[in-house]
């Protein structure tokens, strides 16, 4: 039996994959593509980054501002990770399990900050926040700054980080159905009971996926919080932010240094990301 | 225990047909109560209803006497196996059983007592330690039973219980939850569209088509007097002959029916016989008395022990008769034979009808 289908095998292996040549060839144009648009990139970072040898690498992290920089990226994302992820299982829940009037024009609103662009994002806060916007009167009246402040910074973050909890976790929602929360209901579980050991549990790495991508997210976030934060050094400068201010002024190894903290926190993602699929995967 | 329904309608979109219409019946304390439909017939809806896991548009729902219409379901004390099985993935076998119980916050102690006692009563003791991706089909169906009836509930509500698990498994299954209803002796209410599960272990059958009630009775009353066309069409995979009454007789064919006494002259009549309710000869042999039905046969299908043959009658209705592998021998019968059925008893309902 297994000697007459191997050039079977073979020969589907053929019709599939093409010629050896054209396999070849083939993995050869992705390798070189990889090669000059995200390993050399990668490797210039970190270069460019211990010019100076790692006292200046040190120099460049260790400044008051860099240090600013990372306590204002940290605390935007600390903020705006767990509001989305409240908002993301809220709203998943929600569109899995009812179907209600508005039920498309919501998921339409939650995908709004991936078509819109950044930087027409950042712009929709000036105008609702700034002095000449909507509500620039009335924050005056109370001396509240939000635009060129923390606060614009962090609301910034939380619109641009909005869709991905949301749109991890809905899907695993949907294809698991509610069978289970249903079962708990009539072994005397009430609401709150059923959604933290049964919902939640089922839905965990899903979750942790679009945790993990929206910090990520909210932590390299440039263009809208570019628009609203008026480059205060040390004050309204997150890492990104920070890193181009240093790039201006010419000081390459300290925009490097910087950048490399960022893609740092990529490739920690990145790892993370591979653990938790292959953990959903196998559970 | 008992469970009485009282003209309960659910409808899923406003305006639309409703899935449940105006439904009543009454499930007997102790007793296995099937409801029996085919698919789309609102069974598992009007199981959900009892359960409390949908609200009624209109009609009550009571348990026990008591009225539990606006019961929220976790009050109800009811017990419900799913046909998905519904299992907590992320929880032990014991887990899952215990689950309800610390809900109910018994002490520890309790609570691993009576696990024990359920993996016994399910005979999966060694089992307690898995996780359900780890059991087999059977298994994991015998773990919802466990988990549902560690709470000791009122009634038992099964929503197609054995529908996901291969015939053999499912055969088994039928016998070990008669053996556990003998014991338990708990109210319970079994939604299925297999007639012979609902026929065999069910001491009360409620047949439902399209959201209503088609007939509630006994097993036997059932399928020895179907109350209406769908009736007899659905339960015992009866064939229909169509004729008119002529002479206060039903004519079916070449043959001559009773009927039932409201029947006017040149109504339409139909006429249900079950594959085992016809006795096939080869058509040569003459008999005296009432002139048989003709037909040829069409197809034959050999199922294990005994054959099917599909007949084609002269008025182009078709019907199946079984017969034992022995008589076909010895009838010796091949496709387009011509054969003479003498019906030895049928169902006549008078007047049009649709299934």
């Amino acid at each position: 039996m297994f000697a007459p289908s191997t050039p079977m095998a073979r020969r589907q292996a053929r019709t599939l994959g093409g010629s050896p040549l054209l396999r070849w060839a083939l993995i050869a144009v992705a390798l070189v593509f990889l090669g000059v648009f995200l390993f050399v990139p990668l490797v210039a970072v970190f270069t460019f980054a211990f010019q100076k040898g790692s006292a200046g690498y040190l120099a460049a992290v260790s400044h008051p501002e860099a240090r600013s920089a990372i306590l204002l990226t940290l605390t935007a994302a600390g903020i705006a990770v767990p509001l989305n992820l409240v908002f993301g299982l809220a709203a998943a829940w929600l569109l899995s399990r009812f179907r209600f009037p508005g039920r498309a024009l919501l998921l339409t609103l939650i995908d709004l900050p991936f078509s819109v662009s950044p930087v027409i994002a950042g712009l929709i806060f000036v105008l609702l926040f700034g002095r000449q916007g909507w509500l620039g009167p009335w924050l005056a009246e109370w001396d509240l700054h939000v635009i060129f402040a923390v606060p614009g910074i962090v609301l910034a973050t939380v619109f641009i980080t909005l869709p991905f909890v949301v749109r991890e976790v809905l899907p695993v929602m949907q294809a698991q159905g509610s069978d289970e929360e249903e079962a708990a209901l009539t072994l005397g579980a009430g609401g709150w009971r059923t959604f933290l050991r049964v919902t939640l549990p089922k839905v965990k790495w899903g979750v942790l996926y679009g945790v993990i991508l929206c910090n990520a997210r909210a932590m390299g976030e440039f263009g809208a919080v570019s628009v609203v934060s008026g480059h205060v050094r040390g004050v309204t400068t997150t890492l990104p932010l920070h890193a181009e201010i240093l790039y201006n002024e010419y000081d390459f190894t300290g925009a490097f240094a910087v950048a490399s903290l960022l893609t740092l926190l990529a490739l920690v993602t990145l790892v993370l990301k591979k653990y938790v699929e292959w953990r959903s995967e196998a559970s | 225990m008992s469970v009485v329904v009282e003209q309960v309608t659910r409808r899923f979109s406003p305006g639309g047909s409703p899935a449940v219409s105006d439904v009543s019946f009454h499930a007997p304390t102790g007793a296995i109560t099937s409801l029996l439909g085919p698919s789309g017939a609102g069974k598992s809806t009007l199981l959900r209803l009892i359960a409390g896991l949908e609200a009624p548009d209109a009609g009550r729902v009571h348990i026990d006497g008591v009225d539990c219409t606006r019961q929220p379901v976790q009050q109800r004390g009811v017990g419900v196996v799913f046909q998905s099985y519904a299992l907590f993935r992320h929880m032990t076998v014991r887990e899952n059983i215990a689950f309800g119980l610390e809900v109910r916050r018994l002490p520890r102690a309790e609570t691993e007592a009576r696990v024990d006692e359920m993996l016994r009563l399910v005979q999966l003791e060694a089992l307690g330690h898995r996780y359900p991706g780890q059991l087999s089909g059977g298994q994991r169906q015998r773990v919802a039973f466990a988990r549902a009836l560690a709470i000791r509930p009122r009634v038992l509500l099964l929503d197609e219980p054995f529908g996901a698990l291969d015939t053999r498994v499912r055969e088994e299954l039928r016998e070990w939850l008669h053996a556990l209803h003998s014991r338990t002796g708990l109210t319970t209410l079994l939604v299925t569209h297999d007639q012979e599960e609902a026929l065999e272990i069910s001491q009360h059958v409620v047949v439902m088509s399209e959201g209503r009630v088609a007939q509630a009775g006994a097993p036997e009353d059932i399928y020895n007097h179907p109350a209406s066309p769908f009736v007899a069409s659905f339960i015992g995979g009866a064939s229909v002959l169509r004729g008119r009454v002529q002479a206060g007789k039903a004519e079916v064919g070449s043959l001559a029916l009773d009927v039932p006494a409201a029947a006017r002259e040149g109504e339409a009549v139909h006429a249900f016989v079950r594959p085992h309710d016809i006795k096939l000869a080869r058509h040569e042999v003459s008999t005296p008395g009432p002139q048989p039905v003709t037909g040829r046969v069409a197809r034959l299908k050999a199922v294990g022990g005994f054959v099917k043959v599909l007949l084609a009658l002269p008025s182009g209705d078709e019907i199946t008769v079984q017969v034992s592998r022995s008589e076909f021998d010895a009838l010796g019968l091949t496709e387009g034979d011509a054969v003479r059925a003498d019906v030895l008893s049928a169902s006549v309902f008078v007047g049009d009808y649709a299934i």
